[in-house]
Parts: structure tokens; sequence; C-alpha cells
């Protein structure tokens, strides 16, 4: 009975309908307040450049509710044609073959003209093969910078114009901010686990896990319990004890007590940009992450968090024809720039890069270039191309849930490493296990 | 005198009885066989590839040393829970329960926290506790306390309970101020003139008489306290710091919702739902016993 009310209404939008078919284009996604404001415009931007596809945008709530709404409604039948998947659902996403169309093969059967190598391959790169054949197209990027408030670097006699470059120059400047007004935080980090093990081995060249990274394979193992690891954790347990440095928490949240003036160095997002502006009542400026000067490679690149668009499976030829022609429209070099320099996600192509570069866009508004100078620094290597690894966002959670541990002085921090590297890794085989049949 | 309808043939109880019969196996023993089902699966996140496994995804849990934990922690939880919950709403309707000035506007005013939702109360409690810009964290570190709940993992059990239990309070308070204005106030002015102190008409009379609410409502909180208060934990703490707040429910979600690992997740679930058919029986057989309806 439900399906004859369906085909009647169908069939009453279909009479309705202007002459020429319209192949509609379904696009989930999680981007809220102005984020959301860019993906509607870019759609209305789309469907009025020209008459054969339609882009509708739908909001489904948090990465993780789009992610699971995406994949219930593939497991009904009718999943959206486009998903925007968060940086670590990469790997649950690669391993559903069937479920997603890889962007280069899309690009290639619909024949649109496509270059690898225009796209910035720190940013490609997490979501791509080994190989380097693109699976889902890059959309929002980000990187993790080191923010920092000028006018308490001043009061603590410190060179606003010369932050510190290496974490043991953090932690001297840490000391001296918590003494000069600050008692409860000298620096922080957002996002624990992204900042301390994940950027942390990225920008250093050490491997997170074998396979570079799990990009050759989900059969990787994590190899992040090193000497180097810990003995990082270990200097941040020491200073947590005094708060010169103090814990902020497993996500962004704790990013409030920077614009709130509590601390005064907060290592995060570089997509923090937009909110610190709107709320800081102080001077700020981004540097890029520190590093330690006794490791031979450091600093290589930094690791783009943020999210991408998958193409799911089992669509018709004319909608992938349509996906395709707006995958070309998203990298077209002008409105690259001008979704950077808007919204100040990093523009995804190199051109756009230079481009907005040339225009003399960073002199005005430095903050924004930190990430993209990480992020280009070095080629990036196997230990810093991106991660790929099974189960990530609980994974995360776990890793965060060994960290706090050593900070709150429950466990050493080699034995907090051991824990957060052996229960990873059986999340892993389970990972694996569930994928690979 | 004894009311019955008397029905003459068979069919139509029956058939008065299906639409109950149809709603409950529709919404309850469709979907909780479906979770015994997936407990004996695995199977990927898009549902690609399923294997029968049999117990295997039990197996896999009951040797995780962390879910033994996370059961200890659930029973300490729910505890805290049902017991500040139901002791302080018995308080307050009691308190509540007497000739005041502005009575009304009191009462209507404690039943309000009811109508928020269990995650907008979370959000609400850590405005309140957030180590730095919080109300009430900043009077702890006042009277120096190192409120920190983000490490502390009392300190974050603390926050979850007052949260959870704040929210159940109005409801439980509802049912009490109804139970104890049922009470025949002959019975009480009887005792309070054979010289019994409020104390001890309290204990001896009114709770007794209570007792068939608060059975309803023990079975009712501990319910409560054990499926609930997903979104407290969620927007709270997520179930840090460590493992200190992650209850059996909190770890279902997040293994299922947020590790795609359906079949533990559903093994987890099952398990939970033997557990609180276990509770509730326990209760039916002794606690039961104990009530004067």
């Amino acid at each position: 009975m439900n399906r004859r009310a369906l085909i009647a209404a169908a069939s009453l939008i279909a009479m309705s309908a202007p002459a020429f078919a319209q192949t509609e284009i379904q696009w989930w996604h999680a981007m809220t307040g102005a984020n959301n404001d860019v993906v509607v415009r870019l759609a209305e931007e789309f469907n009025s450049s020209q008459k054969d596809y339609k882009v509708v945008p739908t909001y489904k709530g948090s990465y993780a509710d789009t992610m699971n709404a995406g994949i219930a409604a593939f497991r009904a039948g009718n999943a959206p044609h486009i998903m925007q998947v968060f940086e670590v659902g990469t790997a649950t996403m690669m391993a559903a073959t069937g479920a997603v169309k890889p962007v280069h093969v899309l690009m290639k059967e619909a024949g649109e003209p496509f270059d690898p190598k225009a796209y910035l391959p720190a940013i490609t790169g997490y979501y791509s093969t080994a190989k380097g054949d693109m699976l889902s197209f890059p959309f929002n990027s980000s990187s993790m910078v080191m923010w920092y408030n000028k006018d308490a670097f001043k009061k603590a006699g410190l060179n606003a114009d010369q932050p510190p470059k290496t974490w043991p120059e953090l932690f001297e400047a840490g000391k001296k901010l918590k003494a000069a007004g600050f008692p409860n935080c000298g620096f922080t980090t957002a996002w624990t686990t992204w900042a301390n093990i994940e950027q942390l081995s990225a920008w250093h060249n050490v491997p997170l896990s074998t396979k570079a990274n799990g990009l050759d394979g989900f059969d990787t193992e994590l190899k992040f319990n090193t000497p180097f690891h810990v003995r990082h954790l270990q200097s941040l347990v020491e200073l947590q004890k005094d708060k010169t440095f103090d814990y902020s928490g497993r996500t962004n949240t704790g990013e409030a007590r920077f614009t709130a003036g509590e601390c005064p160095v907060m290592i995060t997002s570089s997509a923090f940009y937009a909110n610190i502006k709107a709320n800081a009542k102080f001077e700020f400026a981004a540097a890029p992450m520190p590093y330690y000067a006794d490791m031979k490679d450091a600093p290589q690149n930094s690791i783009i968090g943020g999210a991408s668009l998958w193409v799911m499976g089992g669509k018709k030829p004319d909608e992938y024809k349509g996906i395709a022609r707006f995958f070309s429209f998203l990298s077209d070099v002008d409105r690259q720039v001008k979704l950077h320099t808007e919204s100040g996600y990093l523009p995804i192509t190199r051109a756009a890069y230079d481009k907005t570069k040339a225009s003399g866009f960073y002199q005005k508004n430095p903050a924004l270039e930190v990430a993209l100078i990480e992020l280009t620094n070095k080629e990036p290597t196997d230990n810093s191309r991106g991660l790929r690894l099974g189960n990530m966002v609980q994974m995360r959670d776990m890793w965060a849930e060994e960290i706090e541990a050593a900070l709150a002085g429950q466990k050493t921090p080699q034995a907090a490493l051991d824990a957060a590297v052996q229960r990873g890794n059986q999340t892993l085989r389970q990972f694996e296990r569930s994928v690979s049949r | 005198m004894d009311k019955r309808a008397i029905f003459g043939g068979r069919l139509l109880p029956y058939a008065l009885l299906l639409p109950q019969v149809l709603v409950t196996l529709v919404f309850f023993y469709w979907p909780a066989s479906q979770a015994v089902w997936q407990s004996f699966l695995l199977q990927d996140a898009f549902g690609l590839a399923t294997d029968f496994v049999w117990f295997d995804n039990y197996v896999d849990l009951f040797s995780r040393a962390d879910y033994y934990r996370t059961m200890a922690t659930t029973l300490a939880f729910s505890t805290a829970v049902t017991v500040a919950s139901l002791s302080i709403a018995l308080l307050l309707a009691a308190m509540a329960d007497r000739q005041l000035r502005g009575g009304t506007v009191y009462r209507t005013l404690l039943i309000w926290p009811y109508a928020v939702a269990p995650a907008i109360a979370g959000v609400l409690w850590i405005f309140m506790f957030q180590p730095s810009l919080g109300v009430l964290a900043r009077g702890l570190r006042g009277i120096g306390v190192d409120w920190n709940p983000l490490l502390n993992g009392t300190h974050a059990m603390t926050m979850v309970v007052l949260a959870a239990a704040w929210k159940q309070i109005s409801y439980n308070f509802l049912f009490f101020l109804a139970g104890l204005q049922a009470i025949p106030k002959s019975v009480i002015e009887a005792a309070a003139i054979d010289g019994a102190r409020p104390f001890r008409r309290f204990w001896t009379i009114i709770f007794p008489l209570l007792s068939p609410t608060a059975f309803f409502l023990l079975v009712v909180n501990i319910v409560y306290a054990f499926f609930e208060t997903l979104g407290v934990i969620d927007t709270m703490t997520s179930g840090g710091p460590g493992k200190a707040t992650e209850t059996l429910v909190y770890r279902v979600f997040s293994d299922g919702r947020l590790g795609a690992d359906l079949g533990g997740s559903a093994a987890q679930s099952v398990v939970l739902m033997i557990i609180v058919i276990a509770l509730t029986a326990v209760q039916f057989r002794y606690v039961e016993r104990k009530v004067t309806y």
C-alpha cells in the first residue's frame, strides 16, 4: 500500500517536472553553520552552471552520524550518490569493495579530464591507494598547527614573533607563561591522539604502524611505543604535574580554553581559525607544530585531517557522469581559491595554492598558510602520507584512554603506550578479520 | 464484589488481545531476536560479507579484561544513580507533601527537569563542571579541590552520576508525591494522636504504604540507569577518562556505532538484556514480597 502511494507521488512529481530530465545527485554531508552554507552554495552554483544534473545536499548530523546513515542506507539499498566521510573512516570505506566507487575509476569511466598530479600529494595521499590512485575526493582538509596568544607571550617576556620551534623550547615557554598569569595551563593540545601520536609520528618521519601506516595493507601493526614516543609522553606527564601542560580532552571541546584566554598555546586543527577570529579578544598567530631537533628527519611533513567525498557503488552511468562533472567543478582553480580564502579549508590543487600565494593573500593572513607550509614541507614518505587503520574512531578512544591513564599517573608512559599498541592491534586484527574474506 | 466480563466465545478475547501481542512482537521480540541472531555473525559494516561464527563474539567479549571492569563500573554507576535519585526524590516529596505557601509552584518547578533530554542534561552539567569555565568547577577550585574530570576518574564519575540522577529525580518525585497524597490522612493522624513523632510516622506508616510506588520506581530507575543514561555519558565524558565512566550500554554504543563491530556489539546487547531480565526477575521474586499493596 505504501509502494502504491509512492508510485502515485512519484508520477505526480514526474508530470510536474520540466520537459528535460534532470538527474539528481544526492550528497550527504556533516557540515554545520558557516560550513553548511558553503556546501549549499557550492551545490547551487553547480546546479545553475549546467542543466543536466542537480546536486541535492542533505545534512545528516555529525561525521559519525553521516557515515552510519550512509552505511544503513546502503544496507537498505538506497545509498546516496556522494557521502562525506571523515578521514578516520577511510579504511572502513575503502574496504567496502563494491559499496564504493573509487574516484579514479569514476573519472576514467565518465571520460572526465582528470590529472592526479594536479592535486597536492600531502592531501590526496591520505585518500589514495599505495600506488597513488585516488579513492575519494578531498573536500574539507586541515592540518595541525600551534596557535599562540601573542599578548600572553609579551606579558611573559617572550618574543611574540619568534614562537618556540622545538618541543623543549615550548616546554620552557610554557613554564614562563604559567608563571606570568596562566597558572592552570602553560600550553595544551586538542585532539590528544592526533597531536601526540599521529602528527608526532609523521612530523618526525617515524612509523606509527607497519605497511606505510596501513596504506599498504590491513595486516598493519602499530609501532608507536618506541623510546621516542615514550619520551614525548613522559615529558607531558612531568609537565602535567604542575600544569605547565594541561590536558584538554580527546576532541576539540577544549579549544575554548584558548579563545577564553585560559591557555596561551593550543596545538590543534588549522580549521580552528574561523572560531578564534570570531571569539578571541587578543592578538593571535599560528606557527608550525614543534619538533624534537635531535630527530634527523624532523620536521618532515604533517598529515591532514578533515573529510573527503566518497562515491557510492551501484548507481547508473548517467549519475556517475554527473558526479564526475561535479568533481571537476570543485577542482576548478578559481573555485578552490575562493573556497580556501573564504572558509579556511585548504586548497586541494597545487595551482590553487600558487594562485592564492601570488595574490598576496597570505601576507595579510599568514595563519592560513602555516598548515600548507607544514603539509608541503617535504615530499611525503611512507610515514607521513597518511593513516589507514580500521576502526580508527574507536582506536583513537583507546589510545586516548591510555594517554589519560599516563597523565593521571596510573600507568607509566611506557606501560600506557604498550597497552595502547596492544589494544589497538587487537582491534586491527578484528577489522582485518571482518573485511578480508 | 468481583467484576468480571464473561466472553461468550473464545474468538473475541483473542481478537481483542491481538493488537497488543502484535505490537509486542514487532517492536520487542523482533528486534531482540535480530540482536541475538546478529551476535552469532561476523559482518563488515556494509554487510557485504557475513559469516556465521557461533559463539566467537561472546568468547572474544569475555576474553577482554576491560569488559569486566565495565561491568563493575556499571554496577557502581547504576547503584549510585538509583540510590541518589530515589532518596533525594523521596525527601523532596515528603517535604512537598505538606501545607506549604507556594507549594504548587515548588512542585511544578521540581517536575520540570524531567522534560529535559538526557543529552541536553549532559550538556548543561558539563557547562557547570567544565574545569576552566564552569560555575561549579570554579567554586570547587575556590575551596581548594583540584577539580579535573578530564583526568580524574572519581571526579568524572561523580559528575555523570549527578547529571543522570538529577534528571530522574523529577520523575521519581512525581510518583512519590502522588503516592504520598493517596495515603489516608486519618491513618497518619491516628498515629500522631497515639504519640508517634514525624520520623517514626514516616518509617512505620508512610513508607510501608508507599512501598508499591517505591518498588515500581526501583525497577524503573534501575532500567533507566542501565539503558537511558547513554546520552548523559556520551556528551559528558565519552566513557573517559580511561574507561572510568564506561557503562555496558555505552560500550554497546561505542563498539557498534563508532567501531562498526556489529557482531560484538550485538553480543554485548544480549548479555545486557540477560542481566536486566535477571535483575528484574530477582526484584519481583524477592523485593516484591516485602511490598504491601
